[in-house]
């Protein structure tokens, strides 16, 4: 039911599916217009359900996009013209969240899965490991043992 | 009056439901044999109500009848048969409806196919699989009910959404409902074990064929779906890391490490009480993807006040489901005993590696999910988490894993010999490095990262075949035996090469496309050409058509190859009249396993008309790859053992409880 509801979606923010960048946006440097296709992927089109700047075709998009490109061309850094996005429009821009205090646990999630899962599973082996090598058989069990072993 | 009587179907089957919901469980306490085969035939007797409440809206459908309500406002009398069926489960009450009838439908093949599962184990499994279905039988009959009337009944329906008259909502709802509500069997079947207390390599004899089933359609709607919206929405993406999508990848996830998990409990008696809680797991998380879904929570948090019953019934359901399975686990797993011992380098280890990736993933992308929405809860800032951020921590995790995989078919149970497999590997490596630089060579170099990624779907590939290689003794016998061993070969070895073959090609796919593709964006006119891919494509010009329901702008492109004409592609724009809705209908051509995708913009200038042109290397071997995974399952299942597998109980009568000596 996903791609029905992603659609239905698209249907509510009345985006037809069609275009993001639009010809007359491209800027004539191709080095630069990567940058700003690597820079509009992580931005959030604020007013879509979950579509980057680069994929939706909202109005909104449209200025960012434009936005974005000003900035690279003015001679900004990558980091600059993100920063100047989120200073103009808040964290919820990024699609990508930026390691702070609020998204430790996010980030902190699969690293400490993997420590906990890890530590879990080495603390079970070594008890497994200890119970494997099991008490030596007593002297009277040796004996025992001998007697059967003989024919 | 027919529409009535499929409302008083599902009424009927609310009540039977409730039946089988009761007395089989109390029957496997006090040992009442009537009591507990009273479940098959409740079970059987709610399919029947369920599939013929289900019948009588897909007639309401067929026939048109405004009168229903869900009818009016997802149908349309112009609208091709097969999407008038479709549009059955095209929508919220239809859909649940469908999610019922597929749960009960497994409670019915359990009570059917279960004859020689173990009475109280089959009774308690029933009724658990019965608590579900009330639960979602009270959902649709109190929050969404489908058989609504509408008086006066409207001439004609509002149409149901243009992207959704696609075959693709034909066939990718079922199958993903079949993989999502399978799930609800290993789930039945993991509180059945813990309200038994007791738990064998026979239960996961049992649950192992559904988990594979169930994995096996999901898989298919997976990718059946990422297929869909890649031509029919328009810019040639086919995954968005949407939190809907999302819904539906958690289980796949927890379902892949179950299917791993039940594995070394079937042949090892070890991991018992992991695999039952993946068991929950995997169920609960199709709970909350059916929650995230239904709820609408998940466009915003305020989409609960739009319909704040279902959303809160739903989340009720969850609660009620989650929280009381794990709450039974926490009590109960103590009782179930663990088994075999292994050393950390042996088959066990390297599925238990499986496993905390695999788990580790599915918290990540739930996290990643529910994060937005929590801290917005907490705190009120609202942030974003979207696809940047799940490429890179989903990408980092699975590495390890991916690289692992060839390695865990090849370890011996018990004690493996990490050196000597990796040594039966270096081919596997050697080819993969080798195919991985030829092919960035063939593509003129590219990022770097490519060339490794290439290598390592080779070598998955070849690591899978590599292990039947080594079993059927090929090199050290004669050709002949060889084959003879190779044939004889148990299915199951077969399906785990090709699901590991498949994930090598749907690697290479996705690294092809990620590195190589290329993106065009042009305003063209008529008699103008644009390269792509080696081809050249020429525009021709734009065509008017209609179809039962749209309108539509369809324009031509002919496809050259140093100047032979080798194919040709019409992308088109449809406007659908009832919802006065524009869709893009891309145009793909197919070259080999590549993609050539043409989709039509806006008319900016008199004739000319911006076009979006794409280029998608070896994009076919995404799905491709889930098609060998889905063989591998499919195989898996006809395996001889597993089709045997539940006799074998009997034959070890210790285990058996009085009551189902027969």
């Amino acid at each position: 039911m996903n791609r029905l509801l992603l659609a239905f979606f698209l249907f509510l923010a009345s985006i037809a599916p069609a275009f993001a960048v639009n010809p007359d946006e491209v800027l004539s440097d191709p080095a630069l217009e990567a940058r700003a296709r690597a820079i509009s992927a992580e931005l959030r089109c604020m007013v879509c359900q979950n579509q980057s700047i680069d994929d939706s075709n909202a109005e909104l998009a449209k200025d960012l996009r434009v936005l974005v490109r000003e900035r690279l061309a003015n001679g900004d850094s990558d980091d600059a013209v993100i920063d100047y996005v989120v200073s103009r429009y808040g964290e919820f821009v990024l699609l990508k969240p930026r390691l702070e205090t609020k998204t430790m646990i996010l980030w902190g999630m699969p690293i400490l899965l993997l420590f906990i899962g890890a530590m879990t599973l080495l603390v079970a082996a070594l008890k497994r490991s200890r119970q494997s090598r099991g008490t030596p058989l007593s002297d009277d069990e040796k004996e025992k043992l001998k007697k059967l072993l003989q024919p | 009056m027919i529409i009535e009587l499929g409302h008083y179907a599902l009424v009927l089957a609310l009540a039977t439901a409730f039946v089988q919901a009761a007395l089989p469980i109390l029957g496997a306490r006090l040992n009442d044999r009537a009591l507990m085969e009273l479940a098959s035939s409740a079970a059987v007797a709610c399919f029947l109500l369920v599939a013929f409440s289900f019948a009588v809206l897909t007639f309401a459908y067929v026939t048109s009848d405004f009168s229903v309500r869900n009818v009016w406002e997802n149908s349309h009398s112009l609208k091709p048969l097969i999407y008038k069926i479709s549009g059955v489960w095209g929508n919220h009450e239809g859909s649940m409806l469908l999610w019922l009838l597929i749960l009960v439908f497994f409670s019915a093949l359990v009570a059917t196919f279960g004859r020689n599962l173990p009475e109280t184990l089959k009774a308690n499994v029933l009724a658990v699989q019965a608590w579900i279905a009330v639960a979602f039988t009270l959902f649709i009959l109190l929050t969404s009910n489908p058989f609504a009337r509408l008086i006066p009944a409207p001439g004609e329906g509002k149409d149901l959404n243009p992207i959704l008259q696609d075959v693709g909502l034909a066939i990718h709802p079922p199958l993903l409902y079949l993989g999502y509500v399978g799930f609800s069997v290993c789930f039945s079947f993991a509180i059945a074990a813990l309200i038994e207390g007791r738990i064998d390599a026979a239960w996961a004899r049992w649950v192992r064929p559904w988990t594979l089933a169930a994995w096996t359609f999901l898989t298919a709607g997976i990718s059946m779906g990422s297929y869909w919206a890649y031509y029919e929405l328009g810019w040639g993406g086919w995954w968005f890391w949407d939190p809907v999508e999302n819904a539906s990848f958690m289980p796949w996830l927890a379902g892949t490490a179950l299917l791993h998990s039940a594995l070394v409990m079937e042949k090892r008696e070890a991991l018992k009480i992991w695999t039952v809680l993946l068991a929950i797991m995997t169920f609960s998380l199709s709970l909350l993807g059916t929650f995230l879904v239904r709820s609408g929570v998940l466009t915003s948090v305020h989409a609960f006040a739009t319909d704040p019953t279902r959303g809160i019934f739903i989340l009720a359901i969850l609660v009620f489901f989650i929280g009381g399975a794990f709450s039974l686990f926490a009590f109960r797993a103590s009782r179930l005993k663990a088994g075999g011992i292994f050393a950390p380098i042996s088959k066990e280890g390297a599925l238990v590696f499986n496993n905390l990736i695999l788990t580790t993933a599915t918290a990540t992308v739930l996290t990643g999910t529910l994060y937005p929405l929590v801290l917005e809860a907490l705190t009120g800032d609202k942030i974003s988490v979207g696809p940047p951020f799940f490429n890179m921590t989903f990408g980092l995790l699975m590495l390890p894993l991916l690289f692992a995989v060839p390695f865990g078919p090849l370890l011996a149970w018990k004690r493996g010999d990490l050196m000597g497999v990796a040594q039966r590997l270096f081919a596997a490596v050697a080819i993969g490095l080798v195919v991985g630089c030829i092919y960035y060579y063939a593509m003129n170099g590219g990022p770097i990262l490519a060339l490794f990624g290439i290598a390592l779907g080779v070598y998955l590939i070849v690591g899978s075949l590599t292990d039947l290689a080594l079993r059927s003794g090929l090199g050290k016998v004669t050709g002949n035996v060889a084959w003879r061993r190779f044939s004889g070969l148990p299915r199951s070895a077969f399906g785990t090469a090709l699901a590991h073959i498949g994930l090598g090609v749907t690697l290479i796919g996705i690294v092809a496309v990620t590195a190589f593709e290329t993106e065009t964006v042009v305003e063209m006119k008529p008699g103008m050409t644009v390269d792509a891919g080696g081809y050249t494509l020429r525009f021709d010009g734009m065509r008017n058509g209609s179809g039962p329901n749209y309108s539509e702008e369809s324009g031509h492109f002919t496809i050259t190859s140093g100047g032979v004409v080798v194919a040709d592609i019409w992308s088109s724009k449809r406007l659908y009249q009832a919802r006065r809705m524009p869709t893009t209908e891309a145009g793909i051509r197919t070259f080999g396993l590549s993609q050539l995708y043409v989709s039509l913009g806006d008319q900016i200038s008199e004739g000319g008309i911006v076009v979006r042109i794409w280029w998608k290397p070896m994009i076919l071997c995404i799905w491709g790859g889930t098609l060998f995974m889905m063989a591998g399952g499919f195989v898996s299942l006809s395996d001889r053992r597993l089709r045997v597998g539940a006799p074998t109980r009997a034959k070890r009568p210790k285990t058996i409880p009085v009551g189902a000596a027969e």
